[in-house]
């Protein structure tokens, strides 16, 4: 891993997640700050997933940084939590493999369009799991720490303030 | 809703005062659900504007395709029907924030059904080529994010401006589901194919995947997810339905259109 990588990892998601956003129109500073949410968690992915080769663990690690960045910049700046956490995610969904299983599909190679089928279903659970686990350790923070606690578990209550 | 007054108060006329917030709360829900808020979302900030207004027995049962909203002691009940969704989170920012100023006390009635109308009215913050724009350097950041070559970001960019403009145009074109989805994804096939034909990209595979991402229902998958895990199980199951049938658009038409190569 070279600096040059780094740099046009960083660099590319920034722009990529923000470009999304204006896609879901999600209002200027949001835009930003999603931005940067996105940024450091396709670092966080591109590195693990580099390092250990496991995309489960790294998509799973990703999510969960982005629910709880999410969580805190939603809180800070009283926007809803989903106007961070949309764009962060797109990186990180199996959109590649799903191309893949149609591709191999096509050509009438359904056990291995089945078998990635599966794995990108996996990976979409890994990113609900990231997303469910940090922000139930948030509220179990919440409810410890803040003067206002939630009941932990209390629907999923991600977005309530 | 005809016959909005605003007038009401408490003691006065318990029953139109009743239907005079079951009206507000449908509508914030309505807004919410129609630009991609996700499902507990709705539910919650609909029971909690009736809360703030002292309407203590709300009832809200949010689908992705109706919302049926009832106050238990006075036999209000309104359902309401969504026919199309989209995803325009500025509305659903404003809805959030409306929502908090009436949690303040610092709304009315009247006012706040007056300023649901004008969020409700109100357009999409960015015109259409900013949107393209985005869509198309979207693509081809993914490009480079997937470890793809410098020289194909011009043709992912290109297929990705041209499918988000496809999308755009073909979904004016029609109400029809998913049609816009096929459609657009043929042209990015045709575009990445004919691209690497004339040798102005190298890997087809990477360009198609980088100018696709806009397509792809990734966050549509993960809210049906999210939402049979918080219990909204119709909503859920009805939402990865959709979330499938869009993928299947798009990979058959990425197929077909693989098919020239």
């Amino acid at each position: 891993m070279n600096l040059t990588v780094l740099i046009v990892q960083a660099v590319t998601s920034f722009l990529a997640t923000a470009a999304f956003g204006i896609i879901y129109n999600i209002p200027r500073r949001p835009l930003i700050h999603g931005g940067l949410i996105g940024m450091v968690a396709w670092l966080i992915y591109f590195f693990l997933y580099g390092w250990s080769g496991n995309d489960f663990a790294a998509t799973f690690a990703a999510s969960f940084v982005i629910a709880l960045l999410s969580q805190i910049f939603a809180r800070r700046f009283k926007n809803p939590v989903i106007v961070y956490s949309v764009s962060g995610i797109i990186p990180l969904v199996p959109g590649g493999l799903t191309y893949t299983v149609m591709s191999r599909a096509v050509v009438d190679q359904y056990s291995l369009a089945l078998h990635l089928a599966e794995k990108a279903f996996v990976l979409s659970g890994a990113i609900a799991m990231g997303l469910i686990f940090a922000e139930v350790l948030y509220q179990i923070f919440k409810k410890r720490h803040l003067s206002n606690p939630g009941k932990v578990g209390e629907g999923i209550s991600m977005f309530k303030k | 809703m005809n016959g909005f007054q605003g007038s009401y108060s408490m003691n006065e006329n318990k029953t139109g005062f009743a239907h005079e917030v079951a009206a507000i709360c449908v509508l914030a829900g309505k807004i919410l659900l129609q630009n991609g808020a996700e499902t507990f979302r709705v539910e919650d900030t609909m029971n909690r504007i009736a809360r703030n207004f002292s309407v203590n027995e709300a009832q809200s049962f949010v689908t992705p395709t109706g919302i049926i909203f009832s106050i238990e002691d006075r036999d209000v009940t309104q359902l309401v029907r969504i026919t199309h969704r989209g995803t325009n989170l500025r509305k659903v920012t404003q809805v959030n924030s409306l929502s908090r100023l009436i949690a303040e006390g610092e709304l009315g009635l009247s006012e706040a059904y007056r300023r649901l109308k004008e969020i409700e009215r109100s357009d999409h913050v960015y015109p259409n080529w900013i949107q393209i724009v985005a869509a198309a350097a979207a693509s081809s950041c993914f490009l480079l994010m997937f470890l793809g070559k410098w020289e194909d970001a011009l043709p992912a960019f290109i297929a990705g401006g041209v499918g988000q403009a496809g999308t755009i145009y073909f979904h004016r074109l029609t109400k029809v589901k998913f049609f816009s989805e096929f459609m657009s994804s043929i042209l990015i096939g045709l575009i990445a194919v004919l691209s690497v034909k004339i040798g102005a990209g190298s890997e087809l595979n990477k360009i198609i995947i980088g100018a696709v991402m806009p397509l792809v229902p990734g966050v549509a998958i993960t809210n049906a997810v999210r939402d049979v895990m918080a219990g909204d199980l119709v909503s859920g199951l009805s939402k990865s339905a959709e979330a499938g049938l869009t993928a299947f658009a798009v990979g058959i038409g990425i197929a077909l259109a693989l098919s020239f190569n």
